[in-house]
């Protein structure tokens, strides 16, 4: 078994002069400290990647920053997924008794640490170096493709696609970390500036400052324990020119085989937190893991089945849309707002029941998963 | 009989006006990122095959923000994912006013320091 003992997460926007090491440590010390545990206590240590910060040990480099000599030690890399991915590992780890507490740790200076071209360009290298990238591509292109492709099979519109975003943002709106606060419509979302047909400005997160970090425990140490009950992968591709049939895409391949190993069912889930990198990537990804009927998760946001009063509350911080966006950090944003939900310490974005959580990563286009169930347990 | 592993002329990626993709000798699947063994099989029983340029729109999008200052100066285009008729599938340029399910043909145009393929709507 492994609990989420602890969390932490900085403001999300602005951080001038942080690094990306001053981000991460930020964060680490507060989810140390959540746990109640002490610096050597931590003997594992999983950490992401930094585009401003490419370095072959990342992971090392931050212990010895940090101060702490895990007997476990290395960084992960799946693009948007990291987050998730990282946590099914220290899962994992702890599982297999190789440590007893891992730190899991992400963050970036993103927005203040490179110019928002460098950005734009490292991220679009997740396509293909001969065959795409050449022809001028962006994340939102890949996205927008897929966006094009879904609205046609589905008779998505963008307008439903729009809702996603005004949700994220009314979430964010009662979370004073977020980088958004400022209430949007439809309408402003329809007017916002093109980017990538059809996706516009509105329609895709923004690029982020900020850090964050939890810790996955052997047990639990506090009164409530957050225990990861099940979790799976699924990697079905890497470019959005080999990718198979939106009806085989891997989002749907992992929630299954989570729901397999958890025992667990859809109709049990009270939380989610699902990856929102553009408004068709949650769009998508809702109705993939079973939360909305194809082509209908527009319509359960509009009829509040998301909200943080609704059925199903998702990513009641407001998402990597309006909480932001720091890369490795962003989802795991998802993951620490999930924690103080089951715990009760949400505050005034409490929901009512978050005993059974739905988690799911996506890094790439689409193209690497990974969806984990959590369980309140005293 | 193994078939040649390069193409006789370059394809679009290296300079020359053609889409190029490989057949498995073995299980006949094609492939569109050039390697030296099929990805269905492994067979290293590979056809190095030039494709007709025709083919039929999967996806669009009309990209405005571009990555690059030189991409930014040949202004908004348009990227498709076509489903070429000899059964595989890539990405290119477009005409601005593509839609899924139009059939379409290839020229090929210049776009910062090379060739891209470049499909518009088949004229009948």
């Amino acid at each position: 078994m492994s609990f989420i003992t602890g969390v932490g997460l900085t403001a999300f926007g602005k951080h001038e002069g942080s690094s990306t090491l001053d981000l991460m440590s930020v964060a680490a010390e507060q989810a140390i400290a959540d746990a109640g545990l002490k610096r050597d206590e931590i003997d594992g240590l999983v950490c992401g990647y930094a585009t401003t910060m490419p370095h072959i040990m990342l992971a090392t480099v931050f212990a010895e920053h940090f101060g702490i000599r895990p007997s476990y030690c290395h960084a992960v890399q799946v693009g948007g997924a990291t987050g998730m991915a990282m946590t099914m590992l220290a899962h994992c780890i702890v599982e297999g008794g190789v440590a007893r507490n891992v730190l899991v740790v992400g963050g970036e200076n993103r927005l203040t640490g490179q110019s928002r071209d460098a950005s734009v360009q490292a991220l679009a290298q997740v396509g293909h170096p001969v065959y795409e990238v050449p022809l001028g591509p962006t994340i939102p292109a890949y996205y927008g493709l897929v966006a094009s492709r879904y609205m046609h099979e589905y008779g998505v519109t963008e307008e439903d696609l729009a809702e996603f975003a005004v949700l994220m943002r009314r979430h964010a709106a009662e979370h004073p970390g977020a980088q958004f606060h400022e209430r949007i419509t439809v309408a402003d979302v329809m007017a916002s500036k093109p980017v990538a047909s059809p996706l516009k400005l509105l329609d895709c997160c923004p690029v982020s400052d900020g850090g964050a970090a939890f810790v996955i425990s052997r047990e639990p140490t506090g009164a409530v324990g957050v225990k990861v009950r099940g979790c799976a992968q699924a990697h079905t591709h890497q470019h959005i020119s080999a990718a198979p049939a939106l009806s085989e895409f891997g989002a749907e391949i992992a929630i299954a085989r989570a729901k397999a190993n958890s025992g667990l069912a859809i109709a049990d889930v009270r939380y989610a937190a699902v990856y929102d990198s553009f408004t068709i990537t949650l769009a998508m990804l809702l109705e993939d893991l079973g939360l909305a009927a194809r082509g209908e998760a527009a319509a359960r946001v509009r009829a509040g089945y998301f909200d943080r009063n609704g059925v199903m509350p998702l990513n009641t911080h407001g998402g990597l849309m309006s909480y932001g966006h720091c890369g490795v950090g962003g989802a795991m944003a998802h993951m620490v707002e999930t924690q103080l939900q089951m715990t009760g310490r949400a505050g005034n974005r409490q929901v009512k029941d978050a005993s059974i959580a739905l988690l799911h990563g996506d890094g790439g286009v689409l193209s690497s998963h990974v969806s984990m169930f959590l369980e309140r347990v005293r | 009989m193994t078939a040649a592993t390069e193409p006789a002329n370059p394809d679009w990626t290296e300079g020359g006006a053609v889409i190029v993709f490989q057949r498995c000798n073995a299980c006949g699947a094609k492939q569109y990122f050039r390697r030296a063994f099929c990805h269905a099989c492994g067979s290293t029983e590979l056809s190095v095959l030039s494709a007709e340029g025709t083919g039929t729109v999967y996806a669009v999008s009309h990209v405005t923000r571009a990555p690059t200052p030189e991409a930014r100066a040949h202004g908004p285009y348009t990227i498709v994912l076509v489903d070429a008729d000899e059964g595989f599938r890539l990405m290119a340029h477009g005409a601005h006013d593509l839609a899924i399910g139009d059939r379409v043909s290839v020229t090929f145009n210049r776009f910062i320091d090379g060739l891209v393929p470049y499909f518009e709507r088949t004229t009948s």
